[in-house]
């Protein structure tokens, strides 16, 4: 079982954000993490599954130097080998083009990411890499198990979730449930330090999206506090002010 | 030229995001001076009610093959319809299917694309589309240069007009290939709008103690039509379905209104429900973060305050 799981760094969730003023993300003092839906349930899962089955996994990252801090996070939890394409994304299909140019040689059976990154939620990675690798693709997975060359894997929809069946090779997006979070311990940490971290250079794309601008929201206004003993004033500034009853 | 939405059914029938959709799908062709079309797959009650929310026409296949879901399928029938009608812009709803959707059709139609967009195209300079990022704490707004453009749309980001009338329902001549995903299950909970949909959703946290004390959540939920959810700790702790947990790595939810009670408001939590209209937050601690991301707040004892605050919405509804 060959299973490539794509990674991505993501600002923790408590960071300050904050742009310069040519539009570039302020990452000073900004603390950064693998993306939690790909190392929690993504990266776990296709571990699970190299244990039992055999095989071997990969991680992939598009990004600079300074993302080999959660790369090799990723192989001290247990991943065998690392890739990463040289190069910052520009949008989410530069990086499933880079990841899809690395995977149609390598004939992968499974691949994995996160149902989608904590910081742009775009979900759309896993959707176009299965597209470029003309792959199916499951998404929002929250259980899986495999038999022989069939996965049965449940999805979160809209007020429920559904059960597919779909044969390898199979793009595959983690949802929570998935997979139980592991802990990097003290021997993969000091593993990972050697496990082989591949540098490509980016394939040839042309970039149609082209972000021009973040704003900062307004800042919220102080919360109003309503006495206990007078909801009839807070369902009235529900209805008058608000507006929302 | 055209505007083409994908108008997504459930149990043959289209919720909001889906109406939502086709709005957006009309304003944006107004503005680019075309029409819109709309696009239903599988079987659909009534797809001439989309005229209502401005398509210009509907394009209804009804082959059986469409009545299951495989986005390789999907995608590849939006994108020959795209081709045929020539439409330039096509706009999907950002739900489960739809997020499985928009990439591919991007890939597809080499266009660039916008997941998870709230607010119209400004076409002052350029194709300009807006959405929320960093857990709503940033906005930021994409330029698309290509020639065709994918956008998916969050619910609940614009109110919609119901003031057209039925369009005419066309079918078109697609090659549908063979599904790979196969569908075995679909377990659904009924009677209740989905979180990523509600309007107003009323959350419960730890401070309720226990699930024997969510009665009176639920009363306040009943009187307001809301849907229920709560915090990851009820959830984890079996309180409560798993289904109901709302934050980060719950549901994303964007209510008009968002009733927070016995919640501390961890950032984990705000990531996912911040998006919300107006919050009320009810707790007894005047320190919980909560009260700094809220619009009204009560510091009291839950268990004192919500039967008062269901029986005031009880009056106000008899008086309304």
């Amino acid at each position: 079982m060959k299973i490539l799981v794509c990674i991505s760094k993501t600002p923790d969730t408590t960071a300050k954000i904050s742009f310069t003023d040519d539009q570039k993300f302020n990452a000073s003092g900004v603390q950064f993490i693998m993306n939690p839906y790909d190392e929690w349930y993504a990266l776990v899962k296709a571990l699970e599954i190299q244990e039992s089955a055999g095989g071997t996994v990969t991680l992939i990252n598009v990004g600079g130097a300074d993302n080999e801090t959660i790369i090799r996070k990723g192989l001290a939890i247990g991943a065998e080998k690392a890739v990463r394409i040289n190069a910052e994304p520009t949008s989410s299909m530069f990086t499933a083009y880079q990841i899809a140019e690395y995977a149609k040689a390598e004939g992968f059976d499974l691949i994995f990411t996160g149902k989608e990154t904590i910081d742009f939620n775009a979900a759309e990675v896993g959707a176009m890499i299965a597209e470029y690798l003309d792959m199916p693709y499951v998404s929002f997975a929250n259980a899986m198990t495999l038999a022989g060359n069939t996965a049965t894997i449940s999805c979160e929809i809209e007020g429920g979730t559904e059960t597919v069946e779909v044969n390898l090779p199979v793009v595959v997006s983690a949802a929570k449930g998935l997979a139980e979070q592991r802990i990097p311990n003290m021997r993969g940490i000091m593993m990972a330090k050697t496990k082989p971290l591949e540098v490509i250079e980016p394939a040839a794309f042309t970039e149609n999206v082209v972000t021009r601008q973040f704003d900062l929201p307004a800042p919220k206004s102080a919360v109003k506090m309503i006495d206990a003993d007078n909801m009839d004033e807070l369902v009235r500034l529900l209805h008058e002010e608000a507006k929302v009853i | 030229m055209s505007v083409l939405v994908f108008a997504e059914t459930h149990d043959n029938t289209f919720k909001k995001p889906a109406l939502e959709a086709v709005f957006y799908g009309k304003k944006t062709a107004s503005m680019l001076g075309t029409q819109c079309i709309a696009l239903v797959l599988g079987d659909a009650a009534n797809a001439a009610q989309l005229g209502k929310y401005g398509a210009d026409k509907v394009l209804h296949l009804t082959d059986a093959a469409l009545n299951s879901f495989d986005s390789q399928v999907y995608a590849s029938v939006i994108t020959q319809v795209a081709q045929t009608t020539g439409s330039d812009v096509v706009v999907l709803v950002h739900s489960a299917e739809g997020k499985a959707i928009t990439g591919r059709v991007a890939v597809k139609l080499n266009a660039a694309s916008v997941s998870g967009a709230n607010s119209l195209p400004e076409l002052s300079n350029g194709f300009t589309v807006a959405k929320s990022v960093y857990s709503g704490k940033a906005k930021v707004h994409y330029t698309l240069n290509s020639d065709n453009k994918v956008i998916s749309i969050m619910g609940n980001s614009l109110p919609i007009e119901a003031n057209g009338n039925d369009a005419p329902v066309e079918s078109v001549s697609v090659n549908i290939p063979a599904a790979r995903v196969k569908t075995t299950k679909v377990d659904r909970i009924t009677g209740e709008v989905p979180l990523p949909e509600a309007e107003v959703v009323v959350s419960g946290g730890r401070g309720l103690k226990g699930p024997e004390n969510w009665g009176i959540l639920e009363d306040l939920g009943k009187v307001l039509g809301a849907t229920m959810a709560c915090s990851r700790p009820v959830a984890d702790a079996h309180w409560r379905p798993h289904h109901e947990h709302v934050g980060q790595t719950g549901i994303a939810i964007r209510p008009n209104l968002y009733i927070a009670v016995g919640i501390s408001g961890a950032i984990q939590h705000l990531a996912g429900v911040n998006n919300s209209k107006v919050i009320v937050v009810i707790n007894k601690d005047p320190e919980a973060p909560f009260f700094k991301a809220a619009d009204y707040g009560v510091c009291a004892d839950l268990f004192d305050v919500v039967p008062k605050l269901t029986e005031a919405i009880k009056k106000f509804k008899a008086q309304h």
